[in-house]
């Protein structure tokens, strides 16, 4: 393989096992003894408990042990929230339901049997007497006087406030040269549907005195902590293996009660104790994604320059709070100018209790809320104004000289060229040339619509002044007698690729074969310390970490050379299996230092044996990650059907390890985007039934309702990490719902319309296509 | 998703099975390909006490003709169907109508037999064999019966075959010359079933006029239909667009229209029209190319 591997097309380590079906993950471990667990779930929104019969349960074959909210009150901790938001209210969340339910899906009984069928079964014996109270799952009816109150200990349904301001938005309302543009936006309800549905396996070992529990997660280490929390444990009691995960799109960064049952029912019963969530749970019980109402005014010059944005946040939090769901609008207000330096601000979040599953992070987590609103925002500017929406969009873009860019939200933009990424798509997509077939297509009663997204993204989360639980990242190198590299990461990638890209930087920094290193993560024992993998974060902390590492080892391994070879360690170089000088003149073999380092026969004085080395990265900042996207979309003017006809995406995500694994990411990350734009809805009824809760009506993107994606990059990289990587598992799906939308919206502008919510289903689009030709 | 527990036969001839049927009444429940039955046992909707499982009878799964009509098996496969060779020449719908369903791993698994058993509303089969005018052919220990298409439907999920009746064949007209015909379909953009489906098939006489029509409707109303105020419209007519689209028109006339979260009767009743009229419209071009 050609060196340098970095920006290379490199094959993934992980592909061989994955693709085989060789993977391992949570469903396949057994273990002697094993038991199965299975949760009886509530049907109702919001009720009492009264008595839970489980007697039938306890006596059906195979049942070992049965477990109700009553019988694990103060034997296990609560389920843990993380985010820091001043005046939080925090209801209480036990594992299992204790006095009332909250929401369809929240567990009230688990059944512990010898087979997974047996658990199931015998967890359909239990009756609960339930007492139905009116559940609310509309969170602005939530907000009203007379609600009912989710929590009645908390006084009303508001969990939080946050407001953030810059500038000064209200001197904007007296000046009359300016345009005041009014909005509302609606941002549906998701499910992440990860391939692989939650899973644990708990372990507690008596004679061990140890815990150890293998869970579909994204963070291990933060699992760990928190399972030893809620179990009273001691974190050196306590292992947390993630092995192969089958996807979380956010959904697995976090702390679930069924996670701690399993814990709590191994402990009591001494045996492994196995839980695996079907697809209906999945849906049901497993964290939601956005939902939130947004509420809009926009100041705008007849120029086009926009000088002021506020906006009102609804956000739907759902019954109870997981691990960071009262965070994730918060992300939204810090994103909301997008890429355009509006210089007034002010955003108010209101987070509400619903009867509804808790939202938190999805994939973009607050993100992709942001960029639809003001992507959005800036194509209502240039409706109003009769402009073309490149022209808004370059109107409001800062220099690239302005970069670093203080906002008035409070973030500080790295680095940027949107000009240059804009202008890069519109030739790709052959912009002008599209307009003119749209104005020929339209005389003849056909539609086509091309939408612009110009997006920008916070990521590669972040530095521990920001970040709840730390946002560093640990990172080991260590080089064995063989002169093979295992690398060690604090991160948990979950089908990303960074085994590929990590292996990728430490070959090409020591000179040696890829096939050489070896990729760990995910196990608590085998990595001391790590924050997980979530928020594009991975490569661009997770990598400088390993990055670093390996830097300390090179000194240490050129100090050694160098004591053999009789020169200064600083004129050696790494390359080809071989520590030399830059001319090749003084040489020595890759594993002859190895063994020396190791073997410690004539080590220079003050060089210890061994060679291993881990740093810590704190990154100073955020990173910025940025793109354009075009959408081209054909609406048939009979029925309303949308056929995404033609994508076209530039993204600069830094510097780029392996275009292999960013078009990767950005190929999923836009179809889940292109998901929420024209399919996905999760949808309760008014009595708080999950009414879309198997994927025979909850619409996941399939690969043929696709046409190519053709996408680039630019590279504009960081100063933030010396990688000068940004960070791109969430940009496709935070950067293309806005191109989708604005395209249809495009398409129908021979009807007037100014605004559609998603998802831009046929029959709304049809609807809207009649009363246009009736007009 | 865990199915509750059944007891499992897999006989190995039609008479085998009749009599297994025959013995344990409604306690059993036939599987063929698994991919409607399954489903719905893994989500407890349906809790079979037995199974019996009739993918091993090989002589369910033919497709021939014999003197112009088609016979397929029971156990022919959606793929089976969509890769005939025999069908693409003799019986084009079918081999169109197979293409629409589901994806790659349900045509592979999924048999027509086990899809028309199931009456499934919004399924693609019932729609062509019913414009097809085909027939079901059902045996059970008291012997065998030919069930015309338009009998078989009775409503959601509910077809003519009784408790101990075996689908085992379907009959279908070969295409005859001056025919043509088409199946389309708008799909549930998460179950790939037919929001609407529309097979037709029309043939003309020497003279290039609509001699006959049929329309077979599904995923429109409870149970799959004939749309037979759009054919009567149409028989006799010249294939002209106007007149396509004046007895299309006619698509859900006196159909009680399905409403679901994705499309509303009304909506639904306005897609059957133009559906209907865009699949005339292309078996009419077929029939008058051929």
């Amino acid at each position: 393989m050609a060196t340098p591997l970095l920006g290379q097309r490199v094959k993934r380590k992980e592909d061989p096992r994955l693709i085989q079906g060789r993977g391992h993950y949570v469903d396949d471990i057994q273990l002697p003894g094993m038991l199965h667990m299975a949760f009886t779930r509530s049907l109702h929104a919001h009720a009492r408990i009264g008595s839970i019969r489980v007697a039938a349960a306890k006596a059906a074959p195979g049942v070992v042990a049965v477990y109700t909210g009553q019988d694990i009150q103060g034997q296990l901790g609560w389920v843990p929230c993380a985010a820091g938001i001043e005046g939080l209210k925090v209801p209480r969340h036990s594992c299992l339901a204790i006095d009332k339910v909250c929401y369809v899906g929240e567990p009230v009984a688990a059944v512990v049997a010898a087979s997974g069928y047996a658990a199931r079964d015998a967890a359909d014996l239990i009756e609960v007497d339930y007492e139905p109270l009116p559940a609310v799952v509309n969170p602005e009816k939530a907000l009203a006087k007379e609600s009912p109150v989710i929590h009645e200990e908390l006084g009303d349904n508001v969990a939080f406030v946050a407001k953030l301001a810059g500038g000064d938005c209200a001197s904007l309302e007296a000046d009359k040269t300016l345009k005041v543009i009014k909005a509302r936006f609606i941002n549906q309800r998701l499910a992440p549907v990860s391939m692989e549905t939650r899973g644990v396996v708990a372990n507690y070992s008596p004679g061990e005195d140890l815990l150890t529990v293998w869970s579909s997660t994204q963070v291990p280490h933060i699992l760990k902590t928190q399972l030893a929390i809620m179990n009273s444990l001691d974190e050196a009691r306590c292992r947390v293996i993630a092995p192969e995960v089958g996807g979380g799109f956010g959904s697995k960064l976090n702390v679930y009660g069924e996670e701690g049952m399993a814990c709590l029912a191994s402990r009591r019963l001494g045996r492994p104790v196995k839980w695996i969530e079907g697809r209906r749970e999945n849906l049901q019980a497993t964290i939601h994604g956005r939902d939130q109402i947004n509420e809009l005014e926009v100041y705008v010059r007849p120029d086009g320059k926009v000088v002021g944005l506020k906006c009102s946040i609804i956000a739907d939090l759902g019954a109870y709070h997981q691990l960071l769901t009262p965070a994730i609008p918060t992300l939204t207000a810090l994103m909301i100018l997008g890429c355009y330096n509006i210089p007034n601000v002010f955003v108010q979040t209101t987070g509400v209790f619903t009867n509804k599953m808790a939202t938190d992070a999805y994939r973009g987590a607050g993100r992709p809320e942001a960029t639809y609103i003001i992507e959005r925002v800036m194509d209502l500017v240039a409706h109003e104004l009769n402009m073309d929406p490149v022209d808004v969009r370059m109107k409001n873009f800062p220099s690239p000289d302005d970069f670093p860019l203080a906002l008035p939200t409070g973030v500080t933009y790295d680095t940027a060229n949107y000009q240059r990424s804009l202008k890069k798509v519109l030739k790709a997509a052959g912009y002008s040339r599209l307009r003119k077939e749209q104005e020929r297509l339209r005389k003849k009663g056909k539609y086509l619509g091309i939408g612009l997204s110009t997006y920008v993204e916070i990521c590669a989360m972040g530095p521990s002044s920001r970040m709840p639980a730390g946002g560093w990242e640990f990172g080991e190198v260590r080089i064995d007698p063989t002169g093979k590299v295992t690398v060690l990461s604090g991160t948990s990638p979950h089908g990303q690729g960074e085994e590929t890209s990590f292996a990728q930087i430490v070959a090409d920094g020591l000179g040696i074969p890829y096939d050489d290193v070896t990729v760990y993560h995910g196990d608590t024992f085998q990595v001391p310390m790590g924050i997980g993998t979530f928020g594009s974060r991975t490569t661009a902390v997770g990598g400088t970490a390993i990055y670093q590492a390996m830097g300390r080892l090179k000194k240490k391994m050129a100090r050694i050379a160098a004591h053999q070879l009789g020169v200064k360690p600083g004129e050696l170089v790494f390359r080809d299996r071989r520590i030399e000088t830059e001319d090749g003149q003084k040489s020595i073999g890759f594993a002859e230092v190895v063994a020396e380092a190791i073997f410690a026969k004539q080590l220079p004085p003050g060089i210890d044996p061994g060679l291993h080395e881990h740093s810590v990265f704190e990154p100073s900042n955020y990173t910025f990650p940025f793109g354009a996207h075009v959408a081209v979309v054909e609406v048939d003017g009979e029925t309303g059907e949308i056929r995404l006809r033609n994508y076209y995406a530039v993204d600069d995500c830094g510097r780029v390890l392996n275009p292999m694994l960013v078009d990767g990411q950005i190929h999923g990350g836009v179809a889940q985007a292109v998901g929420q734009a024209l399919w996905e809805e999760l949808v309760y009824d008014e009595n708080g039934q999950l009414i879309t809760g198997s994927l025979m009506d909850y619409a996941v993107p399939k690969a043929h309702q696709f046409c190519w994606f053709e996408t680039q990059n630019t590279e504009t990289r960081t100063p933030v990490n010396p990688l000068g990587v940004k960070g791109v598992g969430e940009a496709g799906t935070i950067g293309a719902t806005p191109a989708v939308v604005n395209a249809v919206v495009d398409a129908l502008k021979p009807f007037g319309v100014r605004h559609i919510d998603m998802p831009l289903k046929p029959e709304k689009i049809w609807r809207i296509l009649k009363q246009g030709v009736r007009n | 998703m865990i199915p509750q527990s059944f007891e499992y036969h897999a006989p190995r001839t039609v008479a085998e099975a009749s009599s297994l049927l025959a013995r344990l009444g409604s306690d059993g429940k036939i599987l063929a390909g698994g991919h409607s039955l399954v489903p719905m046992m893994k989500l407890r909707l349906a809790a079979p006490k037995h199974i019996v499982d009739i993918g091993r009878i090989a002589e369910l799964a033919h497709i021939r003709e014999e003197d112009g009509t088609i016979q397929i098996g029971a156990l022919a496969t959606h793929f089976n169907i969509e890769s005939s060779p025999l069908l693409k020449d003799r019986c084009p719908l079918l081999v169109e109508t197979a293409r629409e369903i589901g994806d790659v791993q349900v045509r592979n698994r999924g048999t027509i037999g086990g899809s028309l058993a199931h009456a499934d509303p919004a399924a693609d089969w019932p729609a062509a064999i019913l414009a097809l005018g085909g027939e079901i052919l059902a045996v059970s220990a008291r012997g065998e019966r030919r069930i015309p298409a338009r009998d078989f439907f009775l409503d959601v999920m509910t077809s003519a075959l009784e408790f101990d009746e075996i689908l085992t064949a379907i009959r279908v007209p070969a295409l005859p010359a001056r025919g043509g015909d088409a199946y389309l379909k708008l799909h549930h953009p998460a179950s790939g079933f037919a929001v609407v489906g529309v097979a037709a098939r029309v043939l003309l006489n020497a003279q290039g006029a609509v001699q006959e029509a049929a329309v077979g409707i599904t995923g429109v109303a409870p149970k799959a239909y004939r749309a037979t105020g759009v054919e009567a419209a149409l028989r006799g007519k010249s294939p002209s667009a106007r007149h396509i689209e004046a007895a299309a028109s006619h698509a859900a006339d006196g159909i009680e229209v399905n409403s679901d979260l994705y499309a509303s009767a009304d909506y639904r009743r306005h897609l059957a029209a133009i559906y209907t009229r865009r699949a005339l419209e292309r078996a009419a071009e077929r029939a008058a190319a051929s």
